[in-house]
C-alpha cells in the first residue's frame, strides 16, 4: 500500500507581500517554503511509512524551484518525487485538480495526504476535490493518522470537538497543525535527497489539455491601510479606551 | 441562472450565514433553492425570504460527518449553475468535492460577490486581495458575517427526501469536547492572551473579561505551544483559526506577522502590551502600552460599568 503525499511551494510565511501593476510581486519573494499544513501531512506519511506502507511518493505541481519541496521530502523519508512542472501563475480548481489525480493515479497510491489548506491562495478545494475525482473518501481536519491492519484510524477536528474516526478503503486525508512535533532532517538525510531523482513530468505528458481556464485571475491589490492607532500609556488610560471602544467605534 | 445553496448547520438548527448565503446571492438574481443536509433548519430556511424552494434530505449517513457521503447524498438534489456554502471547514469540502463531481470551478471564502461573475478574496492569509472572473456553472463558498443577510418572511414550500447512502468514514470516539465555550471564528468579540500572560492559569482573567462582554478567548500559537492546558481549537492565525470579529483584544502577544495572518481583519483591534515596540500596536487601533496585570482588572471594570449603562 503506497502513501503520497502532495506538497505545494509557497512564499514563507514571514515573506513580505508587495502588489506591483496589479499582481502580486514574486520577485519581492526571497525565501518559498512547503506549505505549513502540508508540513504536517508530510510528517504522517513518514509516520504511516514506519507503521508498514510500501513506498511514500512525494508530489509537488509547480515551477522549477518547487522541486526544492520535494528534495527535503526525500531528506526526511519519501522514496519517489514526482515534479508535475508548470509555469502557470494561476490555475483553476478543476485544472490543478486534474493534474494532481492523475499524477496520484501514476503513483498507484491508495491513501494521499496533503494540507488542509495553502498558505498562499488560503482555498482548500484541492484535498476533497482530488478525492472526488479519484473516488476516494475524504476525511478532513486531521491531526494524527495510524494504521491499523487494513483500517486508517485518525484523530480529526471535528464540529463538535476532536474526534477519533476510522475510514476503509481509498481514501484523501487533509491535514490540520495538532500536537505532533515535525521532524528535521539529518545530515545523512540531507545528502542523500540530493542525489535522489526527480520525475520530472509536463502537463501535456499527463494527458491533461489546459484549455481555456474557467476561473481567472483578474487582479491582485494591497489590502486598504488603515488610518494610524491610538496609543496610550500606562492603565489609567483604561477608562478612556473603554469609552472609545463605545463612542468612537461603537463595538460594544 | 439558479442558485443552489446548501445550508450550513450549528448546533442542530440553521447557522445563521445561510441568511447571507441567500442576501449575496440575491444580488446577483436567480431562483434560489437551499438543500439542508440531515434536514437541520429546514424549517427555518423556508422563512428567509427569497428562498423558492428548500429540499431536506434526510437519512442516517448524516448521522456523522463524512464528506463523500454528505456529497453523494445531495448531489442528485443539486439542479443549478451557481452552488453556494459557508466558507467554514464543512462548507468549503462540500463546495469543492461537489465542484469536482460536477467539474464546476470552485473558488473559496469570497468577500464580494458581483454579476458577471467576477469575485474577491483574501491570500497570503490577508497580506493581498485577488478579484477573480469565474465562468457559470461554478461553485462559491462564502466567508461568514461580509454579506447583508436576508430578511425572514418567507414561506417556500419544503420537500424531504429521504436518501440511503453508504457511508466509510466512522466516528468512534469523542476525545475532547469543542466545549461549552464560544469558538473564536464564531465571536463577535475575541479576546487572545499571549505568552506574555505568563502562566495558562492567568487566562482566567481574560475569561472574567470575556463574560462581561459576551467574548470568545482566543491565544497566539506561544501560548498554544508551550501551554498544554490552552488547546489548539483557542489559536488564532496562520496556522490556527481566522478572525473577523468586530472588535479583537490582543494581550501579551508581541504581533508577529503568523499571528496578524489570523486577526488583521478585524474590524477594530485592542492591544495591550507591555513593550512600546510591539509590532501588535502597528495594526492595532487602540495601544496601551501597559501590563496585563495592571490593565485587565481596571478593563473588567469599565467595560462591566459601560455594560450596565
Ligand atoms: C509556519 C508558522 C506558523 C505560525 N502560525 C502561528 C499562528 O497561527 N498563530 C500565532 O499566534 N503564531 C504563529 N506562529 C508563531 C509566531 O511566529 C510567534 O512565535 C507567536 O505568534 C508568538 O506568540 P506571542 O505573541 O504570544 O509570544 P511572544 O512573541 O513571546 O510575545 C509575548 C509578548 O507579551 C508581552 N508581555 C510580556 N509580559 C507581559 C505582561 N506582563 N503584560 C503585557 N504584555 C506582556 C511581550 O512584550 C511580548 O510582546 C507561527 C510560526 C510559524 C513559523
Amino acid at each position: 500500500m503506497g502513501v503520497a503525499v502532495l506538497l505545494k511551494q509557497v512564499p514563507d510565511t514571514t515573506a513580505k507581500i508587495s502588489v506591483s501593476g496589479s499582481r502580486v510581486d514574486e520577485s519581492a519573494i526571497t525565501k518559498w517554503s512547503i506549505s505549513p499544513y502540508d508540513e504536517y501531512a508530510l510528517e504522517s506519511a513518514i509516520a504511516l511509512k514506519e507503521s508498514g506502507a510500501d513506498e511514500l511518493v512525494a508530489i509537488t505541481c509547480g515551477p522549477q524551484r518547487a522541486s526544492k519541496c520535494l528534495t527535503e521530502a526525500a531528506a526526511v523519508g519519501a522514496d519517489r518525487l514526482i515534479h508535475i512542472v508548470t509555469d502557470a501563475d494561476f490555475m483553476d480548481s478543476c485544472t490543478v485538480q486534474s493534474i494532481l489525480s492523475s499524477a496520484i493515479e501514476r503513483s498507484e497510491c491508495d491513501i494521499v495526504l496533503c494540507g488542509k489548506q495553502a498558505a498562499d491562495t488560503n482555498s482548500g478545494s484541492t484535498g476533497p476535490g482530488v478525492a472526488s475525482l479519484l473516488g476516494y473518501s475524504c476525511v478532513g481536519s486531521v491531526t494524527e493518522v495510524s494504521m491499523d491492519g487494513g483500517k486508517l484510524s485518525a484523530t480529526r477536528l471535528g464540529a463538535t470537538g476532536l474526534e477519533r474516526i476510522e475510514v476503509s478503503g481509498p481514501c484523501l486525508l487533509t491535514f490540520d497543525k495538532g500536537e505532533v512535533e515535525l521532524r528535521r532532517p539529518n545530515v545523512r538525510g540531507i545528502m542523500m535527497a540530493k542525489k535522489k531523482p526527480i520525475e520530472s513530468i509536463g502537463v501535456e505528458d499527463l494527458g491533461i489539455e489546459i484549455g481555456s481556464p474557467r476561473a481567472s485571475l483578474q487582479s491582485h491589490s494591497s489590502p486598504p491601510d488603515k488610518p494610524p492607532g491610538q496609543k496610550f500609556e500606562g492603565a489609567g488610560s483604561i477608562e478612556v479606551v473603554v469609552g472609545k471602544l463605545r463612542d468612537e467605534a461603537n463595538v460594544i | 441562472m439558479d442558485v443552489v445553496i446548501i445550508s450550513e448547520a450549528g448546533n442542530e438548527s440553521l447557522h445563521p450565514v445561510t441568511a447571507q448565503l441567500v442576501g449575496a446571492s440575491s444580488s446577483i438574481g436567480g431562483k434560489i433553492s437551499v438543500i439542508c443536509p440531515g434536514g437541520i433548519g429546514s424549517s427555518e430556511a423556508a422563512m428567509i425570504a427569497g428562498v423558492s424552494k428548500v429540499i431536506s434530505v434526510e437519512g442516517d449517513c448524516f448521522a456523522s460527518y463524512d464528506c463523500m457521503a454528505w456529497c453523494n447524498a445531495i448531489l442528485p438534489f443539486i439542479d443549478g449553475d451557481l452552488v453556494m456554502t459557508s466558507s467554514s471547514a464543512i462548507g468549503r469540502e462540500i463546495s469543492a468535492a461537489i465542484a469536482a463531481k460536477k467539474d464546476f470551478p470552485v473558488v473559496q471564502d469570497i468577500t464580494s460577490l458581483n454579476d458577471g461573475i467576477s469575485v474577491s478574496r483574501s491570500i497570503f492569509s490577508g497580506k493581498a486581495i485577488e478579484e477573480v472572473g469565474v465562468s457559470l456553472p461554478c461553485a462559491l463558498s462564502v466567508r461568514a458575517n461580509t454579506f447583508q443577510p436576508a430578511e425572514g418572511g418567507g414561506n417556500a414550500e419544503i420537500t424531504t427526501i429521504n436518501v440511503s447512502q453508504e457511508v466509510s468514514v466512522a466516528v468512534k470516539e469523542a476525545l475532547a469536547k469543542a466545549g461549552e465555550r464560544l469558538d473564536v471564528a464564531e465571536a463577535n468579540i475575541v479576546i487572545s492572551g499571549g505568552r506574555g500572560m505568563g502562566d495558562p492559569s492567568n487566562f482566567s482573567h481574560l475569561y472574567d473579561v470575556a463574560e462581561e462582554i459576551g467574548a470568545a478567548v482566543g491565544a497566539s500559537r506561544a501560548a498554544v505551544d508551550t501551554w498544554e492546558e490552552i488547546p489548539h481549537s483557542m489559536q488564532v492565525g496562520q496556522t490556527g483559526k481566522t478572525v473577523t470579529p468586530s472588535l479583537y483584544i490582543a494581550v501579551g502577544i508581541s504581533g508577529a506577522i503568523q499571528h496578524l495572518a489570523g486577526m488583521r481583519s478585524s474590524k477594530y483591534i485592542l492591544a495591550i502590551n507591555k513593550d512600546p515596540e510591539a509590532p501588535i500596536f502597528g495594526v492595532a487601533d487602540y495601544g496601551i502600552v501597559a501590563t496585563w496585570e495592571e490593565s485587565i482588572p481596571a478593563l473588567k471594570e469599565h467595560l462591566s460599568a459601560v455594560m450596565s449603562d
